[in-house]
């Protein structure tokens, strides 16, 4: 496993918000074809983070390499410069994200919300485009609703829809924001469900979750935030069963109990 | 009559047989003193012998006046698309992150609402006093043979309407939800296209209604260019009036036409709406075959 590629590496990330300083150093490490689950309490920096790995942020000092790019920056002659819009979209296009809240686009059924991105950003005939939909549809389970409108849908539903949308565009890395967060309990297993599929099927994931179990079964690393603080990253039975620190083992305590 | 338990019934208690509706006579009274002043001004109206209704019937199908209710038309549609493409790029402009943009789209809208509208199109009209030559080189006209009475018309209400469209598509880009760019940005949208194709269309929602009320007011505001002789309703209606002396008359030709459009824009605002409210939009299963059928 340690020998596969890096896909994200940060050094020594920091990121502020005024005076406010939300990652305080962080340094951190996902390969190709892992998964890695990002646990910890509110407020730690771990959406941040995530954020600033598809530049929906930017950060304030480190360095931050995806896909060995430094994100926002293209390297030449030893100088580094800054990314034009144009090319910042096709980086993010390699970077798949999904959201606690889904964002499905709304005005759009479930099939165009897959369908336009392709067409817009892979540049795909729409017939081309509908029938790699319709594949992915089929792959998390709503074939039959691709002409319903998201608001039409359970949330369960729609994070399956907004999953499939983000591997319309064939990314490298996917990136989920707490994707079971906004479910209701019943809800949550069916979409664990794709995702465990995404995982098998050699995805590399990034997850900020707080579903421990999600966490023990697929992770191949477990990376604890605190305080703005990467305090631990480890292996998922390493973490949970012996933490090395006061805080992962009091956090542990509390989600587990 | 499910159970084959029996539900006792409040037994005590006589049930009334009648309802007696209270009687509203504060609401009867004040409903009939409306109407009857209602009848009294409608019959002043049409009884009046100051207003020589023959003449109405007559000249609601003039030429003179169907032409000018064209004009009318004309101007209301050509002035609100320079409004509202205009609009949009000040809305646009007043979003951006460039600091220059920004100033320039605000100062427009300030500069531009603080004048009145029929002084601008009296600017417009007379452009030439201060610019007596447009174009390039050797590509030289003289202003006047541009700015016709329409131009005029179209640049005086057209680019005020600008300033006031910017602030209703402004509010609709604002009113989207940030989740819906965010998600456009990291699927790699460009900036362009996430404008356009997703928050420009979510924006619709809430552009149109204030937006038919910005077309319903230019329906009217054109019968300011009467001042410059554009040839609209208002002035064709005058023109007439000022030969026959039917003043009054006339006027009622004009509002006439001037109710038959607004009647028509406000129809059309239903439909519009209709059309951009997919929130509130039915399942649509049979409309259109979305799947292809897979080969």
């Amino acid at each position: 496993m340690s020998q596969s590629e890096i896909v994200v590496e940060a050094i020594d990330v920091q990121k502020k918000y005024g005076d406010q300083t939300v990652l305080k150093g962080i340094d951190f490490v996902a390969r190709r074809g892992e998964v890695t689950c990002i646990l910890g309490a509110s407020g730690g920096g771990k959406s941040t983070f995530l954020r600033c790995i598809n530049h929906l942020e930017t950060i304030d000092g480190g360095e931050l390499f995806v896909d060995g790019h430094l994100v926002g920056y293209r390297e030449s002659n030893g100088k580094l410069y800054e990314l034009k819009e144009r090319e910042t979209a096709d980086r993010r296009s390699r970077i798949g994200m999904v959201f606690q809240q889904f964002n499905l686009f709304s005005h759009m059924s479930i099939q165009d919300n897959l369908v336009q991105p392709q067409v817009l950003v892979k540049k795909r005939s729409a017939a081309e485009a509908k029938e790699r939909a319709q594949v992915l549809l089929e792959r998390v389970g709503l074939a039959d609703k691709g002409r319903a409108y998201p608001r039409e849908l359970s949330g369960g539903q729609q994070q399956r829809a907004a999953i499939a949308r983000t591997l319309a565009v064939d990314p490298q890395l996917i990136l989920f924001d707490e994707p079971t967060s906004a479910l209701d309990p019943e809800l949550v297993s069916e979409v664990l469900d794709v995702m465990r599929d995404l995982a098998a099927s050699g995805m590399t994931m990034i997850v900020v979750t707080h579903e421990i179990g999600f966490a023990r079964e697929v992770a191949d690393q477990i990376a604890f935030f605190d305080g703005g603080k990467l305090l631990e990253s480890a292996p998922p039975q390493q973490f949970l069963t012996s933490p090395s620190t006061d805080r992962a083992r009091n956090f542990l305590r509390r989600v587990l109990s | 009559m499910t159970g084959s338990r029996t539900v006792p019934v409040a037994s005590k208690r006589r049930t009334p047989t009648e309802v007696v509706k209270l009687k509203r006579w504060g609401r009867v009274i004040g409903g009939a003193a409306a109407a009857a002043l209602v009848v009294v001004i409608i019959m002043m109206f049409a009884t009046s012998r100051n207003v020589d209704w023959p003449v109405v019937f007559d000249y609601i199908g003039n030429a003179a006046i169907l032409s000018g209710v064209v004009v009318t038309v004309e101007l209301t549609v050509l002035a609100m698309v320079l409004g509202t493409v205009l609009g949009t790029v000040i809305a646009i402009m007043r979003l951006s992150q460039n600091p220059v943009l920004r100033w320039i789209s605000s100062t427009y809208v300030w500069f531009v609402r603080s004048i009145p509208q029929l002084v601008q199109i009296l600017f417009w009209y007379n452009i030439a006093l201060f610019v007596p030559t447009l174009g390039l080189g050797p590509w030289l006209t003289p202003t006047n043979a541009v700015i016709t009475p329409i131009v005029a018309a179209t640049l005086g209400l057209g680019l005020n309407e600008a300033a006031y469209m910017s602030e209703v598509v402004r509010a609709g880009i604002l009113s989207i939800d940030k989740g819906q760019r965010e998600a456009a940005a990291s699927l790699g949208y460009r900036p362009a296209q996430l404008m356009r194709h997703i928050v420009l269309p979510q924006a619709m929602r809430v552009i149109i209604p204030p937006s038919s009320n910005e077309v319903i007011g230019m329906l009217k505001a054109t019968s300011l260019v009467s001042v410059i002789g554009a040839a609209d309703l208002l002035t064709r209606a005058q023109s007439i009036s000022s030969s026959n002396f039917k003043i009054i008359e006339l006027l009622f030709v004009a509002s006439l036409w001037y109710i038959v459009a607004t009647t028509v824009a406000s129809i059309g605002q239903h439909y519009l709406e209709k059309k951009y409210s997919w929130s509130s939009r039915p399942m649509r299963r049979s409309s259109r075959p979305v799947v292809e059928e897979q080969v």
